[in-house]
């Protein structure tokens, strides 16, 4: 059965709109649950009132964006199988692995602390609800390790872990342990979770300023604001350094993304960084410069191969280069990966055919083709196997091998900035926590107010970096998304695409409203 | 069209074996906590606010729990069993669809519904809670039904595309047709989706009556002792029907020695099935319908508060002999009618020896997480049930 495009760019569409939705509310999650903890810890360790109606009051607000949380990740998980049906089958075995381990260890922990933690005031000694409230708290940022590993995998699927396997023509996994320790993993959930922290601290200290500045419940917002400067310093300068190690993961290990995020259609050495500018959505093969490809550009020479080799003069491959290959950097033509990729599939299918009529020494030679060693060094083999996913664009636009420039280029480069203005406001916030001048300072306050969006829109194009960049690919270098799909008739997926829209912005509506109401009526009396 | 190669590794078949085996463990655990969808269904019954809060906080205290529960089921069968995510959720599209949505409506209405400045009302987020607990309980029921009754689909091994049928007329309902396809058991099926609403509505009840303090809701506890009453004879009927289905239906087979894997049709497979490893299945089976009896006898007709766990206990053992009978005793668990061969068996959709044993480690924790469950619900229970006061009380978080 053919695939209809207009059908895979629905289930994108759905897939993209569940994902975002989700994401609204779970780094909020993975942030706001500790700093309940904290203040729930200054409250057990002081035994002062007020410490337990500001636990209280920002508990609430916690459970508010919890509920819609747990719905929108439920869609989610069960979409791997409904819109990509192909995936899950290819790469089910690896994939969903860690799901289960996260529904395991994670979600369980999350949901049964939970209920004490919300409803245990009265139930349970202090000593067992602190407990559940950092319970509840690591099994959230548990939940984001496993499925950034999950995720992880999409972006690096490296035969460390996992190999093709010619019987089943599955990907199957090899070693579990070399996948959950990937590196690319690692910062990704580093870099998540403690961009979860800085959204949940730019919140409270938005929402505090928001009191101070209407001279509402001042003595709670101080001491609110006190912990998420205090917190959200850390944490958002954590967010650049981890960022950092996160974009030198990307640029060797998914060239074609890096190179979008920069918008370097030629490979440089000693490449800069455009700072400021506007790229043009161009087909890479038919560039010859990158001046070509810039409306404007603001350029800091030679930054991103400093972040992203690590050295000052490296060289950093752009689209074209992946594209026609640079023997004198040893990058190979596009058209040997397909080459390369196409004979792995030839190789399966003989497999399967021999298989059928029973010819043993076909099968051997097939199989022995499949997995023939195409390039080695650094410690690593590379087979014809590795490739195969290739194969899928041999005899098509080579432009189709690399994501759109400037989506990925803005969405990266606007949650950069974002990330540094964090850390500007933070350093502000607490030096003027430190020297008792947070409530006086109007002009800081309403920049704190004005802030409180912000990390929404960086972690959403954080995201879309991450997820556009990959394309064309679900899983990079084996899967392409256009073979993931469900086969299944546009209108069903349009239907549901609708489905979950409608209710997800009724409900997300229904919920800031709710949120803005508590806020408005404030610490007491918020029940 | 043959299936790829059967495993004729013996580790392999057992860690399968395991592995449906837990899943027939979630499966029956999960019909246990269905009875928060089956108490969303009896908001009717409380005739003031105060009841009607009764019922919502001792609700809202568990939801999450059958939530995850659901999640859980969905990631072992993602992690054991790929090709069945792929192919049952992929294929019987609708179905899965409805159900989703019908658990994401619910996740937020506890916590919504009375909160000050409600947007959409009060009356939207009963709505969704009954939504939940009647759609999804019959179409999770279904979907089970066509663990027997068998789907509409073809598979091709080796490009893995995916084919799902037409029904007769023409229209492709992904899934849906399992609900009108009478020619393909859905009689059985929507009998199947009845049972399981109903079952889920008893427990419900039950759960109420032994969660909610009987002297001061006097009268909401009697009501929900007619409910029970009266879903029991419901129950009743839509059990005569599955279990004479079961028991006369020809049955999806193959032989697990059999490398080829071929799938065969056999007159009164399922009877085999439960008297198969010495009738083990079928005693468990006969003790958890009289457990489960003993618990609304308790408490639907006499005056105990414990009828709950009786019905509960019960309920989990008939879920595992359900899912040990669809999957087990070389039966495809998820057979299809369209092309016989096509049907997924434990052997032929399952992850790599090396992820179920990976697995099987790590299903080690999974004692320690049910431990921790029970305790923090003990915690939970030992201070009594809902009163009023704790409803009405602003520091513990009730709705
Ligand atoms: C408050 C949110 C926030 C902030 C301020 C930043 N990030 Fe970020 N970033 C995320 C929130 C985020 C995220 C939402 O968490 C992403 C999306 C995917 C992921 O793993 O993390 C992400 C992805 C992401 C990626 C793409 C990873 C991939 O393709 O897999 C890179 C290279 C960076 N970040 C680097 C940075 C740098 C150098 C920052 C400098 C300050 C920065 N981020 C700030
Ligand atoms: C696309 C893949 C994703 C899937 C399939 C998924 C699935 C889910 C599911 C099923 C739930 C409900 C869990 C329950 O029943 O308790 C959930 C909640 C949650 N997820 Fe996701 N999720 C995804 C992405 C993410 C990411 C990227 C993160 C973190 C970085 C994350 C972190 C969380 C957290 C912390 C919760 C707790 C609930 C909440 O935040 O309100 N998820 N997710
Ligand atoms: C919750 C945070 C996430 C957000 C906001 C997000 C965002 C997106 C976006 C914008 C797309 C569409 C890209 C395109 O088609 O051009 C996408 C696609 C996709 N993402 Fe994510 N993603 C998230 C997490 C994850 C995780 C954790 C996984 C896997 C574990 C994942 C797997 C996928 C898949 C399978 C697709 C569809 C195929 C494709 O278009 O590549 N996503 N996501």
């Amino acid at each position: 059965m053919a695939m209809d495009m207009s059908m895979l760019e629905w289930a994108r569409a759905q897939f993209a709109m569940t994902a975002l939705f989700h994401f609204f509310f779970v780094p909020f999650t993975l942030g706001m649950s500790f700093i309940v903890a904290f203040f729930e810890t200054i409250y057990v360790k002081t035994g002062k009132q007020e410490w337990k109606e500001i636990t209280q009051f920002w508990q609430l607000i916690f459970a508010i964006n919890f509920a819609l949380g747990l719905s929108t990740g439920i869609i989610h998980e069960f979409e791997f199988g409904t819109n990509w049906a192909t995936y899950s089958w290819f790469v089910g075995d690896i994939f969903g692995a860690p799901l289960a381990v996260e529904g395991i260890v994670a979600f369980f922990m999350e949901a049964t602390f939970a209920a004490i933690s919300f409803f245990g005031w009265k139930r349970v000694s202090k000593g067992v609800h602190l407990a559940s409230s950092w319970l509840l708290a690591i099994g959230s940022n548990l939940s984001a390790l496993w499925i950034l590993i999950a995720n992880g995998f999409m972006q690096h699927p490296s035969n460390a872990f996992l190999k093709v396997d010619i019987d089943t023509s599955r990907a199957v996994m090899t070693n579990f342990w070399a996948l959950i320790t990937q590196p690319v993993a690692q910062v990704k959930f580093l870099h998540t979770i403690s961009a979860g922290y800085t959204l949940a601290s730019v919140f409270v200290l938005g929402i505090s300023a928001f009191y101070l500045l209407r001279g509402k419940h001042v003595e709670f917002a101080k001491k609110s604001a006190a912990v998420a400067a205090a917190f959200g310093l850390v944490s958002s300068i954590f967010v650049a350094v981890i960022g950092d190690d996160h974009a030198y993961e990307v640029t060797n290990t998914q060239p074609t993304k890096i190179a979008a995020m920069e918008g370097l259609y030629v490979g440089e050495k000693g490449a800069g960084i455009v700072a400021i500018g506007i790229p043009k959505n161009l087909p890479a093969s038919e560039v010859s410069s990158n001046d070509q490809a810039w409306v404007f550009k603001i350029e800091i020479p030679h930054l991103l191969s400093i972040l992203g080799k690590h050295s000052f003069n490296a060289y950093v491959p752009g689209l074209k280069d992946l594209i026609d290959g640079n023997p004198q950097y040893g990058i190979w033509p596009l058209s040997k990966l397909e080459k390369i990729g196409a004979e792995a599939r030839a190789d399966l299918l003989a497999y399967h055919e021999a298989k059928a009529r029973g010819d043993q020494a076909a099968m051997e030679k097939a199989k022995n083709d499949f997995y023939s060693v195409v390039w080695s060094g650094d410690g690593v083999k590379l087979t014809k196997s590795d490739l195969i996913g290739y194969g899928f664009f041999k005899g098509k636009n080579p432009d189709l091998i690399h994501p759109p420039v400037p989506p990925v280029f803005f969405s990266f480069h606007i949650m950069v900035g974002l990330g540094f203005w964090f850390i500007i406001l933070f350093i502000w916030a607490w030096i003027a926590v430190v020297k008792g001048s947070f409530e006086n300072s109007k002009l800081l306050q309403q920049l704190a107010v004005l802030s409180v969006p912000l990390p929404w829109i960086a972690t959403s194009f954080g995201w879309m970096t991450a997820e556009i960049g990959r394309q064309p690919w679900t899983v990079f270098g084996l899967l392409p998304t256009a073979e993931s799909a469900t086969p299944i008739a546009l209108a069903n997926v349009q239907a549901t695409f609708f489905m979950f829209l409608t209710a997800f912005v009724i409900l997300g509506i229904a919920e800031l409203k709710i949120l803005f109401t508590v806020v408005k009526h404030g610490p007491k009396g918020a029940h | 069209m043959t299936w790829a190669p059967y495993t004729v590794d013996a580790t392999h078949f057992y860690l399968q074996v395991y592995f449906w085996l837990i899943v027939a463990v979630l499966g029956g655990l999960f019909l246990l906590m269905t009875f928060v969808q089956g108490g969303q269904t009896l908001f009717h019954t409380a005739k003031d606010e105060t009841e009607e809060r009764a019922i919502l906080n001792s609700l809202g205290r568990k939801w999450e729990l059958t939530f995850t529960t659901l999640v859980l089921f969905g990631g072992a069968l993602y992690a054991a069993f790929p090709l069945f995510y792929s192919v049952s959720f992929g294929g019987a599209y609708w179905v899965w669809m409805l159900i989703l949505f019908a658990f994401v409506l619910q996740a937020v209405s506890y916590e919504y519904m009375n909160k000050p400045g409600n947007l959409i009302g009060k009356g939207a987020y009963k709505f969704f809670l009954y939504f939940n607990g009647v759609v999804g309980m019959v179409l999770i029921g279904a979907a089970v039904g066509t663990f027997f009754t068998g789907s509409n689909f073809s598979y091709d091994p080796v490009t893995r595309v995916l084919h799902w049928g037409t029904a007769p007329d023409g229209i492709n309902l992904r899934g849906l047709e399992a609900a009108i396809d009478f020619r393909h058991g859905a009689w059985f099926n929507l009998a199947m989706g009845v049972l399981v609403f109903a079952a889920a509505r008893i427990l419900g009840a039950l759960w109420l009556i032994n969660d909610i303090d009987n002297n001061e809701f006097p009268e909401l506890i009697a009501r929900l002792r007619g409910v029970i009453k009266r879903c029991f004879v419901v129950l009743l009927i839509a059990l005569a029907i599955v279990l004479a289905g079961l028991l006369t239906m020809k049955g999806y087979a193959y032989n697990i020695h059999d490398p080829s894997g071929k799938i065969y049709m056999e007159p009164g497979k399922y009877l085999h099935n439960l008297l198969s490893f010495g009738a083990i299945p079928l005693l468990l089976l006969l003790t958890g319908l009289v457990l489960y009896v003993i618990g609304v006898l308790k408490s639907g007709f006499g005056t105990s508060t414990r009828g709950i766990w009786f019905s509960g206990l019960g309920i989990v053992l008939i879920g595992i002999v359900i899912f040990v009978i669809a999957g087990l005793f070389g039966t495809p668990f998820y057979p299809s009618y369209a092309d016989l061969q096509s049907s997924l068996t434990i052997q032929n959709s399952s992850g790599s020896k090396y992820t179920l044993e990976v697995m099987a480690w790590v299903s080690i924790a999974v004692p320690f997480v049910l431990g921790y469950i029970i305790w923090v619900w003990y915690q939970m229970k030992k201070a009594g049930p809902i009163t009023k006061e704790e409803i009405a009380d602003p520091e513990s978080h009730a709705y």
